[in-house]
């Protein structure tokens, strides 16, 4: 049903997915170059807040960031595609109710476009990251020594597919409670924030004293995003095998939110039209 | 005798009609602790029937609230019936409000292959029936032009050339046979006039009888979401004409208007 339909209906997803991204980059002069230089400037901001003001001593000695800025930039990219996609994608229902009115077209078309579209930004902006890992490989120093590559960066789109796939769940629940109730909007902007202070991205686990058996990692071992960023970080900045463990858990939580935010979705389509 | 077109089977609709309108989490949550939760059940539409050969063109008649846009909308696939089952045989091309389907950042060139992705077609289905579009909206340079930049008559021109343009086998009209000027009305008409005579199926709804009359052979009339006619087109006009001239206590408003001007009729509706 929801494959046979996508199929279908591949040239709409085609067509809203060239139509976002052209769109955004119609109106700004700086065009692509802005979707490189926003994760740019903004770690800059964070490495000095953090690396520097806040902490800088604690996370030099945690062996596990190796390079604080490619740390950081890690977590902020695929922590901004996550929580920028499924805010699309909640948006998606009102700003297509128009069409969704008016003509017969699979409803779910709409949020799972918008995260695809986010996608494509998203890889786009791991220019930076590139840029960043070939910097520091050159220009390597005490404070920020060089990132380990090995064969393991072939890995490296694993956790990147777990996380669309989780992206894509968590758009269309809340595409569908944003149907119904309009403060989702805002309650799910707190969330996000809380999640990005929740998930290590300018901080490690061990900089805030966990210890493997300590409630901090309990919290840590349940975020989905938390496993997900640090099998990337494994891959890009520590040249080291993902870990199974991680794997297994962030692969079946992504899919269980995926199945159930179709079955909801599914579920309840029939009503959006009542409430948009 | 071939599959209908169109059958519509003992399909009926229900709708929940809330006395407050809940629409945050927080009354939703005060609410269901309190366990008051009241709204008032509305049938706007009562077990329909009927069905439609390919080529046929039916009328759809009745007063404001009959629940016409209700049966359009469970055709067309917008919404599912509480009971009852819809069949439709072929592409359904709706003339309801033209061109809601546009994205306003988008030119119009972009816009009628985002529009025709919206109705299922591919682009290179599109990029065939481009050039023909675009003469007939008439846009010429503005075609690459943002829509939000358009005028509501050259916005309806673009979406009444695209909806026509990819040959439907269901023509779903909501009185929108005048699109734009004069001129372009009867470009418009002319082009739906062609459309019937290579057969399409066509589901019309209007106030107008004497248009009804003109172009469909059956219809049916709706009344408070009952079909209370069906039939032949002029027959179940003449009902409706005479259900609208007897019932005047709801017309209060016509005795009271101290005699206004004389008001023209015909009204553009190309919302």
């Amino acid at each position: 049903m929801f494959f046979k339909d996508l199929y279908r209906y591949r040239h709409l997803l085609r067509e809203i997915v060239v139509k976002n991204i052209k769109i955004q980059y119609r109106h700004s002069v700086l065009g692509v170059v802005w979707t490189l230089l926003e994760p740019l400037l903004t770690t800059l901001v964070l490495v000095f807040v953090f690396g520097r003001l806040f902490g800088g001593g604690r996370i030099a000695q945690d062996p596990n960031i190796i390079n604080f800025p490619i740390y950081l930039l890690c977590g902020r990219l695929l922590f901004d595609f996550f929580s920028k996609s499924t805010k699309r994608a909640m948006k998606s229902m009102k700003s297509s109710a128009s069409v969704i009115k008016k003509v017969r077209v699979p409803k779910f078309i709409y949020p799972v476009a918008n995260v695809l579209s986010n996608f494509v930004t998203f890889m786009i902006s791991m220019i930076v990251l590139v840029g960043f890992v070939v910097f520091f490989v050159f220009a390597a120093s005490e404070r920020n020594p060089a990132p380990i590559l090995t064969w393991n960066l072939l890995l490296a789109p694993v956790p990147l597919i777990i996380l669309f796939i989780l992206s894509t769940g968590v758009g269309l629940i809340v595409s569908t409670l944003a149907v119904f109730f309009k403060d989702v909007e805002y309650l799910y902007s707190v969330f996000c924030l809380t999640l990005f202070y929740a998930t290590p991205i300018f901080w490690s686990p061990a900089t805030m004293g966990g210890t493997p058996d300590s409630g901090l990692m309990m919290v840590l071992n349940v975020n989905p995003l938390f496993a997900i960023i640090e099998m990337f970080r494994d891959t890009v900045l520590r040249g080291q095998m993902i870990q199974l463990r991680q794997f297994v858990f962030a692969l079946v939580f992504a899919l269980a939110v995926f199945v159930f935010g179709t079955w909801l979705f599914q579920r309840k389509q029939n009503e959006f039209i009542l409430h948009i | 005798m071939s599959q209908p077109a169109i059958a519509v089977e003992n399909v009926s609709m229900k709708f929940r009609m809330h006395k407050e309108k809940i629409d945050n989490l927080k009354e939703y949550a005060i609410r269901l602790i309190k366990r008051r939760m009241s709204y008032t059940e509305y049938w706007a539409l009562r077990d329909v029937s009927f069905a439609m050969q390919p080529g046929e063109r039916l009328g759809v008649l009745g007063f404001n609230g009959a629940g016409k846009s209700t049966l359009l909308k469970i055709i067309a696939g917008v919404q599912n019936p509480t009971q009852g089952k819809v069949q439709v045989h072929g592409v359904i091309a709706p003339l309801l409000e033209l061109g809601a389907g546009f994205d306003m950042n988008y030119s119009g060139h972009e816009n009628i292959f985002l529009y025709g992705a919206t109705l299922g077609y591919s682009r290179a289905y599109m990029k065939e029936r481009y050039h023909s579009i675009v003469e007939f909206s008439e846009l010429g340079d503005f075609i690459h032009v943002p829509v939000k930049n358009y005028s509501s008559g050259m916005r309806a021109r673009l979406g009444f050339a695209i909806a026509t343009a990819v040959d439907p086998d269901v023509l779903i009209v909501d009185e929108v046979l005048s699109v734009g000027d004069a001129r372009f009305k009867k470009k418009s008409e002319r082009r739906i006039k062609q459309m019937f005579d290579d057969g399409v199926t066509v589901l019309f709804v209007s106030h107008n009888t004497n248009q009804v009359r003109r172009i469909c052979s059956r219809a049916i009339l709706l009344d408070k979401g009952l079909v209370i006619a069906q039939g032949e087109a002029n027959e179940v006009c003449d009902i409706y004409d005479n259900m609208a001239a007897d019932s005047p206590p709801k017309r209060k408003k016509k005795q009271k208007k101290p005699v206004p001007k004389p008001k023209e009729e015909e009204k553009e509706s190309t919302i």
